[in-house]
């Protein structure tokens, strides 16, 4: 065939091909064609295209290929979280079940090498009806809707079609506005003595028609949103079956530990372990300096954790020893619960402003002053973080007319110092203490605020009180005549330090009470995630469990007594002495079980016995077995009593047993006190009081 | 009129190499060598592609009740001018003809416009709404009010603009260059994302100063809704009891 005959040959294949395009054939070959050919084609060089949605627009043409052809058009994804539905991935994740905020964050650690990174994930919730997003954080909010209040169906989560209680974002956006219905700080009652947890009492101060909940159960709704929203992105790989690590404040008691892991259980995770939060803030800023860490930390430091939330603050010291050649770190000390955080900041500056809006004759209504609080938030940021003098406030009519009836204010650089950084961090010496008044004799049930708002002040408290917390660590050493225990470097967490001055006060306070003792100052150690610390530090304490990096060794942050009656005549109008019996060492670390096999009890089979109990964070010589008969009044905490009832089983009602006591802390991180029989192996369990 | 009578029998062989007989031949040839040409760029650019790995990204379906809530935004941009980018020349030839046969032919195929869902506009809307107050202001009467009165409100409606925006969005500027920079065109520069304006005349590569950076969005992060939302209803109206 020539030449000349071969081109006529093709031409005559092409011809027919426009025959066959009329009966539409064709659109799908050269359709098909064409995407394909764009899709392999280089991005121009000054203006990036968009291949990944060019993906999706080729296959869909190829599955309708009778379609007539159209502008094509460039679809942008609406970004979620993937799905992850591979299989047999296994991950380390950390929860921060905070007092407002709750936060997961994961790691993939299946193949277990030495590599580590980890993702916040984003939490699906309602953000108003009917509307769902995904936020790095789940407000620590229930709202108690009125039956009548929303629209019908429009409560729903992506994996649940008909939730029990309103959780998240949603809940707090409306409870802000109807606050009669809100359940708030559920964690803070966790810890609340005197309080039966498990009964229906938040919120707090609502109408009887209102549905309550108890803390424990508002607990457990958040953990089951969390779990729920895990599952919904990895649904082959449950979070019953990952390393599960949730946090909780280094002061909570242990009867607020065990409710905590007991919530977990009831929402199938039941293996959950727990980390104190500012051990978990120092995992994550270990993480985060990459093997730096070791650098800018040496054996004898001390490093004082100062964590203050929305609305608490919890304080802990870490010590650096070294053992064998290796870094070693120890948590010596933790502080009180204090009910003071950041939320009292904004309120502070609120009420300065209303107070100065008011002088003028006007009278601010609730919603406003709510308003000026979330406005102060932002305001204050602002000053803190450029040179302004003041930032103006505007609190927007709450009708359709915005500028009609809005009120205006200011928030000048003056009152954002004198409120917060003198009122929050005042400088005082080392010899101050919180203030505390004696309360007043009618109290509604409320929280246990702190008196004080002097942060500074509890911190020379807990410093001063924690003096000889690192006697018994080599390298540790205090001056002759020191009166508080010196902190040799700081490390923050809570989204109140963004504001670089109240970070600088904490340490300039600091450094002054050190350097009056002539010691060196301490440091910063920066660069920790202030919002998201704790969560990716315990999802890093997961994969620190596994031998991959430095252990923080804690145990249990006090020690604990049992009160005991002393035998002596009775003396009208005086209550009988008692005496406290130490049944847990403080720093007793998990996996180890003490008995005090002198000390004998009869305990009568199917009566309840009760006992005084007490804990101490200072009385670190006691051993199981120490008696006390004279403490000081701030060496011993008294906590909860607690009961111990010996079930019939095998024995008759009636029957007096001989037990002696004793304790385990749990893998998990919990206290267990135990009654052990002295003539067999029979072992009861000592519950924590939860009545009220 | 018989059809039949005017169909050429393509398979006779030319017995007189007349003009007509040269022509289709040239054209055969050419277009032979167009499709050769670009099956050979499709064999290389799939290569290519391999080798890239382009991320791709997944659509992500939220089923609530068996149902679909996720909303799609589709933005009309005419991807096709993008498609005569950096074709061989040759290709060029073919494409146009594709693109004649749609706007030129006697009966043209009909043109189908994307017709933007209303959904996700709404959406926005609420958003805007709701977080910065944006249809009160717009909507209310600014000759009323003293500049102060308005400025004042501006920081609040700016502040939760920005937030919505940056909440829900992800933009990033076009031009890499500054505003005021001197940048040129080359040829199949993306016309879709680059506008020239003025003395337009001649073939690429143009050469300009940029007068605005331009923005395109790179993410969105729409709220999903449930089904039987009504998107209508941009703030409800609020009764205190």
């Amino acid at each position: 065939m020539s030449f000349f005959e071969k081109m006529k040959k093709q031409a005559a294949e092409s011809s027919k091909k426009d025959d066959s395009k009329k009966k539409g054939d064709e659109a799908k070959t050269d359709e098909s064609f064409e995407t394909e050919n764009f899709d392999g084609e280089p991005e121009t060089e000054n203006f990036d295209g968009e291949p990944e949605t060019v993906v999706e627009e080729s296959k869909s043409q190829e599955d309708s290929p009778a379609e007539p052809m159209e502008f094509v058009t460039s679809q942008t994804q609406i970004s979620h979280s993937e799905i992850d539905t591979s299989e047999g991935r296994h991950f380390s994740v950390g929860i921060d079940l905070g007092t407002t905020h709750c936060v997961l964050s994961s790691a993939d650690i299946t193949d277990g090498d030495d590599e580590f990174s980890q993702q916040v994930m984003g939490i699906s919730q309602l953000t108003s009806p009917s509307v769902v997003e995904e936020k790095l954080q789940l407000p620590s909010f229930i709202y108690q809707a009125n039956d009548a209040e929303l629209p019908e169906n429009s409560i729903v989560l992506p994996w649940n079609a008909k939730p029990d209680l309103i959780v998240g974002e949603i809940a707090r956006s409306l409870g802000s506005k109807t606050p009669i219905r809100l359940v708030s700080s559920a964690k803070s009652w966790l810890c609340h003595a005197g309080v039966d947890c498990k009964s229906a009492i938040l919120p707090a101060d609502a109408p009887d028609e209102v549905a309550k909940v108890s803390p424990f159960e508002a607990t457990k709704a958040y953990l089951e949103h969390i779990s729920s929203a895990w599952l919904h992105l990895h649904p082959n790989a449950p979070l019953s079956q990952q390393d599960l690590v949730i946090t909780v404040p280094a002061s909570f008691d242990p009867a607020a530990r065990e409710l905590t892991v007991e919530a977990a259980k009831a929402v199938g995770l039941s293996h959950a372990i727990l980390l104190e939060e500012p051990q978990a803030a120092l995992y994550s800023w270990i993480e985060q300096t990459q093997g730096e860490w070791r650098k800018q930390t040496k054996v004898g430091d001390v490093i004082l954790v100062i964590d203050v939330g929305g609305g608490t603050t919890d304080l802990s010291l870490i010590a650096v020893t070294e053992k064998d050649g290796v870094l070693d770190f120890t948590r010596v000390a933790v502080g009180e619960h204090i009910l003071l955080g950041g939320d009292n900041m904004d309120l502070a500056l609120a009420y300065t402003v209303k107070a100065k809006i008011e002088k003028d004759g006007k009278r601010l209504e609730p919603w406003q002053i709510q308003a000026l609080t979330h406005g102060c938030r932002d305001a204050k940021e602002k000053i803190f973080s450029s040179d302004a003098a003041s930032v103006p406030l505007v609190v927007p009519n709450r009708g359709s007319s915005l500028i009609e009836g809005t009120l205006r204010s200011e928030l000048t650089r003056d009152e954002v110092q004198s409120v917060l950084i003198e009122g929050f961090l005042p400088k005082v010496t080392i010899s101050d203490r919180p203030v505390s008044r004696p309360r007043g004799g009618l109290q509604t049930k409320g929280l246990p605020y702190a008196q004080d708002a002097g942060i500074t002040r509890h911190l020379a408290a807990f410093l001063a009180k924690q003096i000889n917390a690192a006697d018994e660590l080599d390298g540790i050493d205090l001056p002759e005549g020191a009166t508080f225990l010196h902190p040799t470097a700081v490390l923050f967490n809570g989204g109140v330090f963004k504001a670089q001055e109240l970070c600088d006060r904490l340490i300039e306070v600091l450094n002054d009470w050190l350097r009056t003792e002539n010691a060196p100052e301490a440091r910063l150690l920066a660069g920790a995630d202030l919002d998201l610390a704790v969560a990716r530090g315990a999802a890093y304490y997961g994969f620190v469990r596994k031998g991959k990096g430095v252990r923080i060794k804690g145990g249990t942050a006090a020690s604990y007594y049992v009160g005991i009656e002393s035998s002596m005549p009775a003396v009208p109008g005086m209550p009988p002495e008692i005496q406290a019996l130490c049944i847990a060492p403080f720093g007793m670390e998990e996996g180890t079980q003490v008995e005090l096999p002198y000390a004998d009890f009869g305990l009568v089979v199917g009566e309840q016995v009760r006992f005084r109990f007490f804990s101490s964070t200072t009385r670190r010589e006691d051993v199981v077995g120490t008696r006390l008969d004279y403490w000081q009044d701030e060496e011993l905490t008294e906590l909860s009593e607690i009961e111990v009832t010996l079930d019939g089983e095998g024995r008759r009602n009636g029957e007096v047993v001989s037990v002696h006591l004793g304790s385990a802390v749990t893998e998990v991180g919990t206290l267990e006190l135990l009654a052990f029989s002295n003539k067999d192996n029979g072992k009861w369990k000592i519950e924590f009081e939860v009545r009220n | 009129m018989d059809i039949s009578n005017y169909t050429i029998d393509l398979t006779l062989k030319p017995t007189t190499l007349d003009a007509w007989h040269v022509c289709l031949a040239g054209t055969s040839a050419i277009l032979a060598g167009a499709l050769i040409l670009t099956l050979l760029a499709l064999v290389m650019c799939l290569a290519r592609r391999k080798d890239k790995g382009d991320p791709e990204v997944k659509i992500v379906e939220k089923l609530v009740q068996g149902e679909p809530i996720i909303k799609t935004v589709e933005v009309p941009v005419e991807k096709i001018v993008e498609k005569i980018i950096e074709v061989p020349v040759e290709r060029i030839v073919e494409v146009e003809k594709v693109v004649e046969k749609i706007v030129q032919a006697p009966a043209p195929a009909p043109v189908v416009l994307k017709e933007a869902s209303p959904d996700a506009a709404l959406q926005l809307l609420y958003l805007l709404q709701n977080d910065a107050r944006f249809i009160d202001f717009v909507k209310e009467d600014m000759s009323a009010h003293s500049d102060e009165d308005v400025g004042m409100v501006a920081r609040v409606i700016h502040e939760g603009c920005n937030k919505v925006l940056n909440d829900h969005f992800s933009f990033a500027p076009i031009a890499k260059e500054n505003e005021g920079d001197k940048i040129t065109l080359i040829e199949g520069y993306d016309a879709a994302k680059v506008r020239v304006t003025g003395n337009i005349v001649g073939n690429p590569p143009f050469t300009g100063t940029i007068i605005h950076k331009g923005w395109q969005v790179t993410d969105v992060r729409l709220p999903s809704t449930v089904q039987g939302y009504n998107a209508n209803v941009i703030a409800p109206a609020e009764v205190e009891l």
